[in-house]
């Protein structure tokens, strides 16, 4: 049983907002349902799955109430910002197992308007929680033992930025247009040793959503034909303190189930979005899914290798999290709408990578230094 | 500054109640499993490892070394470090290193457990050794 192929992205999303404080979340979750479903070219009515996580005000149930759905599957799977590239693979199964043939995925909420509300505490809670664990320091303790194991250092954290910038010029919606620099980044001011204020994202209000179907339905509209070819999932975590290592994430293990599942390695990609909270994230996951070897990823991102139409590994074209939008301190939904532009040419003509047929979009959610889980879609335009 | 800085109490529960009682005495407690003999932290009751429910208690020496941390600059009651330090024994575990010089840490340095108090037992945290 393979979910190869039997899914297609009919329809994307992504709200141009990046502050909302005269919206409410829910609204923004319907603007970014109604998005997705017209550009899919289906209406309401259609939609028979419905699937969100944690930023879903009351979850399923007011959910499907609010946007007035009537579905006959639906998935609350709720892993952080890597959320949406579960719902993808779990869309994908529903369809492939006729559970449900026209599914609807939506992520939306205000950070940058309002406090979030603090994560339901685990068994770990009085082990941890008063040592003040953030997503800087968790993040910043990766990047320092990176450091110490294999000399990876904060300018080739910084190259990840640059990238990032030199595409987010280009795109009139992201919250962050100028191009920066190798030295900007690490002069900006240190917020958790040793990332700096340039190595961390954005923090936007905002969201995005996608239609997830069969082929015959996806053959039946009229948008560029994209459908997912792997897909995989994974988690990590202390573990009891046994063997901790903090420079390598779960992508270790999602990444070779989904490249195994599509048939193809990475050096069949043509565009990577690849999530990047902090500029560590990129590194590590990059190494863990096979772009290079475990240590090499400083010298890899290094001299613009991620920027399209300079570098070997087109990376995050919209501007990504770093610079364009993280919507809901959760970036794998605008990971999957960056690939699917690719993938359809849609991307803007700058940085649309030539000829993209073969994508992957991944990313991680929860605390990469603490506990996290990663999925990875690998993702093919017909 | 960290000295100022007011912990939260644990809540507690019936299955790390044995830890914290020890805590007020001065005793940092991890958990040993006798059927495959691996240390871990926090504490459970059935192994992480083997899954068997012949877990043990055990005092730790409270010696550490720093695995990885990271200084918090951006925080409304002051900087602080965050670290993961390993045990003596083995286990690793997310912790704070305080009431040491904060800007010379070192993956590798020695520390050891030091408690601070709560409204409740108090909780482990590490300095330089």
């Amino acid at each position: 049983m393979t979910i190869k192929g039997k899914a297609y992205i009919a329809g994307i999303y992504e709200h141009p907002t990046r502050h909302a404080p005269d919206k409410s979340t829910a609204q923004l979750h319907a603007e970014v349902a109604k998005g997705a479903i017209e550009d899919a070219g289906l209406t309401k009515a259609d939609i028979d799955g419905y699937f969100c996580a944690g930023d879903a005000p009351g979850g399923l149930w007011p959910m499907v109430d609010y946007l007035g759905l009537k579905v006959r599957h639906v998935d609350s799977t709720e892993t952080g910002g890597c959320s949406y590239l579960i719902h993808l693979g779990h869309a994908a199964e529903a369809i492939a197992a006729g559970k449900c043939s026209i599914a609807l995925v939506t992520l939306a909420g205000k950070p940058r308007t309002g406090v979030m509300p603090p994560r339901a505490a685990g068994a770990e809670a009085d082990f941890e929680t008063a040592y003040g664990a953030t997503t800087h320091n968790a993040y910043g303790m990766c990047a320092m033992r990176h450091m110490h194991d294999y000399g990876t250092t904060s300018e080739q954290l910084a190259w990840i930025k640059v990238a990032a910038s030199h595409h987010a010029q280009y795109n009139p919606h992201a919250m962050l247009k100028d191009v920066v620099t190798v030295e900007d980044v690490i002069n900006s001011p240190m917020i958790s040793d040793p990332l700096h204020r340039m190595d961390c994202c954005v923090v936007t209000d905002g969201g995005g959503a996608m239609i997830v179907t069969t082929p015959e339905i996806a053959k039946s509209l009229k948008k560029p034909l994209v459908r997912l070819i792997g897909h995989g999932e994974a988690m990590k975590g202390p573990r009891g303190g046994k063997d901790l290592d903090l420079t390598y994430s779960a992508g270790v293990w999602s990444g070779p189930r989904a490249f195994e599942e599509a048939g193809i390695t990475p050096k069949d990609i043509k565009y990577a979005s690849i999530y990047d909270s902090f500029t560590i994230t990129v590194l590590m996951q990059l190494e863990d899914l096979g772009f290079c070897k475990k240590g090499e990823g400083g010298k890899f991102v290094s001299d613009g290798n991620l920027i399209s139409g300079v570098g070997k590994l087109p990376f995050n074209t919209d501007g990504g999290g770093l610079c364009s939008n993280h919507p809901v301190n959760r970036g794998g939904m605008t990971k999957i709408l960056e690939a699917v532009r690719q993938l359809r040419g849609e991307a803007h003509p700058k940085v649309q990578v030539p000829n993209c047929d073969l994508a992957i979009a991944h990313g991680t959610g929860g605390l990469l230094g603490v506990r996290h889980a990663a999925s990875t879609c690998i993702l093919e335009r017909v | 500054m960290a000295e100022a800085k007011k912990y939260p109490a644990p809540v507690t529960n019936p299955e790390t109640a044995q830890f914290w009682e020890a805590a007020k005495a001065g005793k940092f407690l991890i958990k040993r499993c006798t059927a495959c003999g691996e240390p871990h932290y926090f504490p459970r009751s059935i192994c992480p490892f083997c899954f068997s429910d012949k877990t043990e208690w055990e005092e730790a020496s409270g010696e550490a070394t720093i695995y990885t941390y990271s200084l918090m600059r951006k925080s409304p009651t002051g900087p602080y470090a965050i670290a993961y330090v390993t045990l003596k024994e083995g286990p690793s575990l997310q912790t704070n290193i305080v009431d040491c010089d904060l800007t010379s840490l070192k993956i590798g340095q020695k520390v050891k457990v030091v408690f601070k108090p709560t409204d409740g037992a108090p909780l482990p945290f590490f300095t330089a050794a």
